[in-house]
């Protein structure tokens, strides 16, 4: 039977139980390669659940550094009874089962255009450790162990991660480098040459680093001087709260006295962590929220509050599937429309798109001083495919000379001199007026903030030209939002090309994937990575450029393709969507099929080899 | 009624406090209530108990949520920023308000809709974190911005103004902070001054979440009979269990009280309570026996007032959080962001 034979260029798959402990041996498997220098990409796909259901993790080997996720399965490791079936089901034909073979399977159960792969592992525990706990958590290091030897994984790589993992721990990493070397000798001995995957060392990860989203956007928020943390448990943010907690504790407590430069409260509802973010911004403290959907569908009220009294506020939304509790332990993009039109009436919000951890480390910072600057609601749109996947990335940076942007801020001296202070009085022009903090004087800049209606000196009034004369101006604020947030990465074809493409956030490493796999196909298309709301003028350049533009998203009903109508004055006859929605992170197999088939019927010529699609 | 501005002149007889300011630089704007609110007995005794304590007025924020009672903050200390926030939601942008800026005395106007309906929720939290911050309820037991809905405060059997029975248990919004952990519990009645004002002196003062839970009748839909929260009724069956008097620091107790049974209470800040007690057996330290008290009472339909409880030791949510000392609002760059060459040992360690 054919076999998959692959060298830096496969994707394992582990199937285990929630709680067995497996995690951190999985994660120990897909390091390794990295420290060979080979490139991967790993997703944990987790049930909302903390014991005894099905969870798997997927390792996609890339020494290309296609960091999307690809689709189909070169190798199961499959240690989950449970969903052996629908497991088995997923193996490319020619590729490869790893499974316990201590109980005896029927051969019914397996696929005979499949490679089988049987390893006693339970019975190596039992005879080896007498300790239950023991028996299950050394089977996840045994397996890892017999699959580096199977695969030629350099063992000085897993055991230098092993060392740096029990570090201080010196108890437990003899026996766990005991349990690999067990793995290791029993695949050298009895499975030689049964796997045809293999990992050679190779010079492509360079000096990138591995993190997950929301630990960098959470470092985002610490770098970019959110003083102030509401938020409330909820996945797949609960992480980026959890982890600013954790950097604060080792780089924002001041050394003198031990006290704490930072505050964080973990509120008792969302309405609760999004009205503190509001009473800190108001107050001159940088401040944020995480949360997902069902938290901003919470949150409503008071982002438009802080729209129409023009708070500063950060939100970052680590987007899960929807509506409802929908699917918590899932990805998608599908709370663009829910955010940009956050609240009742007539609003507008800035939203940042970021791609991978490096842009959720950025975006977070930048939220924080747009936030200050434009003094209004600015979200952050991550999702669990960023925010909950360690992802390989370029380094973070930051440049010493950059300075917060506290935005505009009438201090007491210039009070003091007689400036004249309206809090809503545009005074430059660009619909963005001058605050003072409370406390700043005692008989000038004071003033009531309220969700009324109100004139330019925050008088309440119930005038219709004061009303209109306010939103006139809040949408003048916004269009000078448009200078401000991040602009659009344009991917230039190699060739001339007819079409284009626009993706956000999360689809960008498998677009990039698939970008090039299309121009293999000699389908040549332009993409442009919008990575904010409100658009720049050159995203409808881009569409009246191109006889057809393909609006890649992760949501059912195309928000942003909605967004793009609405706000940029683009017809949606020349967009054509390409959704993908099941809540599993997009592929680069997805949008390939789907861009050269529509392509190909959109080409009224036949296409020929040298011409551009 | 609100452009229309107070005129600044003022006698120039009129006292000044310490810090040169007459009791009319800390008033706000012409109140746009109805004549003979509560509520705008209460704005007197916040106006009367800031110039006495001689607080500087732009160095307190006042919050609210909303409601008749909500709108009232526009009508005190008119050199304070205010903060007229959504309905029920008061509590957390004070917490938020708070943690931003410590230096800053927080002072929260609710009402009974706006914390027993709709915001309870935020009420219970703020209570159990020890927020410091004054929570004053201006309660009425009715919607009077909707035009006669009971709230949640309305008593079990109470008549509406269009002839409607509660049916529904009450809220007492006072047993329910002593329950939650509130470390200054008072109750007051809108026509009594005399008790109000100095409440409101020693809530400011104290270091936690202080309320003071005021029934102030509605003149428009609840102060008819058969209501139990007009003016007659709450003047019937008003029982004080204690007189008190404040001095905003230790050293200035000079006035010999004399009268009644009295005790002193010092708290954190050095601030000295002087309770006289109508109630020989009470003591307001006690939370338990406070409680007991309040239910007794409560079953004989009679309203319990004064400072009925009070931590002298209590702590607030910045202790909790152990922040530093300077308002989190004025650190700069400098303080919040570690570096490039701290990031570079990050980047390191995930390699």
């Amino acid at each position: 039977m054919k076999r998959i034979e692959a060298v830096n260029d496969f994707v394992v798959k582990f199937a285990n139980i929630n709680g067995s402990g497996s995690a951190s041996a999985n994660e120990l498997f897909a390091k390794s390669f990295m420290r060979m220098g080979i490139p991967v990409s790993p997703r944990n796909i987790f049930p909302s659940n903390i014991q005894g259901l099905p969870t798997w993790y997927e390792v996609r080997v890339t020494e290309k550094g296609h960091l999307g996720r690809r689709g189909g399965v070169d190798l199961m490791v499959a240690m989950n009874p449970q969903t052996w079936n629908s497991d088995l089901e997923e193996i490319e034909p020619g590729g490869y089962l790893f499974y316990d073979n201590t109980r005896s399977i029927p051969a019914s159960r397996f696929r005979d255009n499949i490679n089988v792969i049987g390893m006693p592992l339970t019975e190596i525990c039992n005879s080896t450790y007498t300790d239950a706990r023991e028996r299950q958590l050394f089977k996840n290091i045994i397996y890892v162990g017999a699959l580096s030897a199977m695969m030629d994984i350099d063992p000085e790589a897993i055991a230098e991660l092993i060392g740096e993992q029990y570090r201080g721990k010196e108890k437990l990493l003899k026996p766990n480098l005991n349990a690999l070397q067990m793995g290791r000798n029993y695949a050298q001995e009895k499975l030689t040459g049964q796997l045809g995957l293999k990992a050679r060392r190779a010079d492509a990860v360079g000096d990138r680093i591995f993190i997950d989203g929301n630990s960098a956007a959470a470092l985002g928020c610490v770098y970019g001087g959110a003083t102030v943390c509401a938020w409330y448990p909820l996945t797949p943010s609960s992480s980026l709260a959890e982890a600013f907690q954790r950097y604060c504790s080792r780089l924002r407590v001041d050394k003198e006295t031990g006290r704490n430069k930072f505050a964080i409260v973990q509120a008792e509802d969302e309405l609760a962590s999004i009205g503190m973010v509001v009473g800190a911004g108001w107050n001159g403290a940088r401040a944020f929220t995480a949360t997902s959907g069902p938290g901003i569908s919470l949150m409503q009220e008071f982002i438009g509050l802080a729209y129409f009294a023009e708070v500063p506020a950060t939100i970052i939304d680590v987007q899960r599937g929807g509506p409802s509790t929908g699917m918590p332990t899932r990805t998608q993009q599908s709370d663009v429309l829910c955010c940009a039109y956050a609240s009742h009436g007539d609003t507008k919000h800035v939203l940042l798109f970021p791609e991978d951890p490096a842009e959720c480390f950025e975006f977070a910072a930048a939220a924080l001083d747009l936030a200050d600057r434009l003094q209004t609601p600015v979200f952050v749109m991550s999702d669990l495919d960023i925010g909950m996947n360690q992802r390989l990335c370029r380094p973070l940076q930051w440049d010493d000379s950059r300075a917060h942007d506290r935005g505009k801020v009438m201090i007491r001296e210039e009070l003091e001199a007689g400036c004249e202070f309206g809090r809503y009085l545009d005074v430059d022009g660009d619909g963005i007026t001058y605050r003072t903090y409370p406390g700043t004087h005692s008989t000038r800049g004071s003033y009531f903030t309220r969700g009324t209606t109100k004139d330019r000196y925050a008088r309440y009034s119930e005038q219709g030209p004061d009303y209109i004369d306010n939103v006139q101006r809040l949408l003048k604020k916004f269009e000078t939002a448009k200078s401000l947030v991040p602009r659009p990465v344009l991917t230039p074809s190699r060739r001339p090309a007819r079409f284009g493409v626009i993706h956000y956030g999360s689809t960008g490493p498998a677009m990039h994937e698939a970008l090039e796999a299309l121009a293999e196909m000699n389908v040549h298309v332009n993409a442009l990575r919008v990575r904010a709301f409100p658009f720049q003028d050159e995203i409808a350049e881009f569409v009246a450029a191109h006889s057809k533009v393909f609006v890649i998203e992760q949501n059912r009903d195309a928000q942003l393709k909605s967004l793009l109508v609405n706000e940029a004055g683009i017809g949606p006859a020349n967009l054509i969507s390409l959704l993908h929605y099941d809540g599993t992170p997009i592929t680069a197999r997805f949008i390939t099929r789907e861009i050269s088939q529509i392509a190909a019927a959109l080409n009224v010529r036949p296409i020929k080899k040298d011409k551009a699609a | 009624m609100t452009y229309l501005a107070k005129p600044r002149l003022h006698h120039p007889a009129l006292p000044v406090n310490k810090l040169g300011y007459t009791r009319r630089d800390y008033e706000g704007k012409v109140s746009t209530l109805c004549a003979g609110c509560g509520h705008d007995s209460i704005s007197a005794a916040i106006i009367q108990a800031c110039w006495e304590l001689d607080l500087e007025p732009h160095r307190l924020a006042k919050l609210s949520g909303i409601g008749c009672s909500s709108k009232t903050p526009d009508y005190f200390l008119g050199n304070s920023h205010g903060f007229n926030a959504v309905h029920g939601r008061m509590p957390s942008v004070a917490t938020g308000a708070n943690l931003a800026n410590r230096d800053l005395v927080y002072l929260g106007v609710s009402g009974d809709g706006d914390s027993a309906s709709i915001g309870i929720g935020q009420f219970a939290h703020v209570m159990r974190r020890g927020l410091n911050m004054t929570y004053i309820v201006e309660n009425n037991g009715v919607y009077g911005l909707t035009k006669g809905q009971f709230s949640a405060t309305a008593d079990r059997g109470s008549k509406s103004k269009r002839g409607a029975v509660n049916a529904d248990s009450p809220i007492d919004l006072v047993s329910l902070a002593l329950q939650l952990g509130a470390t200054f519990v008072a109750r007051s009645f809108s026509g009594d001054k005399r008790q109000l004002v100095p409440l409101i002196k020693a809530a400011l003062a104290h270091r936690g979440a202080a309320l003071i839970d005021v029934i102030s009748p509605c003149v428009a839909f609840n102060n008819h009979a058969g209501s139990t929260k007009s003016y007659d009724y709450v003047r019937e069956h008003n029982t004080a269990v204690n007189r008190l008097d404040f001095w905003p620091s230790r050293d200035a107790i000079t006035v010999n009280y004399g009268e009644g049974e009295a005790i002193d209470v010092l708290q954190h800040d050095g601030s000295v309570l002087r309770l006289c007690k109508t109630h020989a057996e009470y003591d307001p330290t006690e939370r338990l026996a406070a409680m007991d008290l309040i239910a007794r009472h409560q079953a004989k339909g009679e309203l319990l007032t004064g400072l009925l409880y009070l931590d002298p030791g209590a702590e607030d949510l910045h202790q909790h959080l152990n922040t530093v000392a300077v308002p989190l609002n004025s650190l700069g760059t400098a303080d919040l962001c570690p570096g490039s060459q701290i990031l570079e040992r990050i980047n390191a360690s995930l390699r």
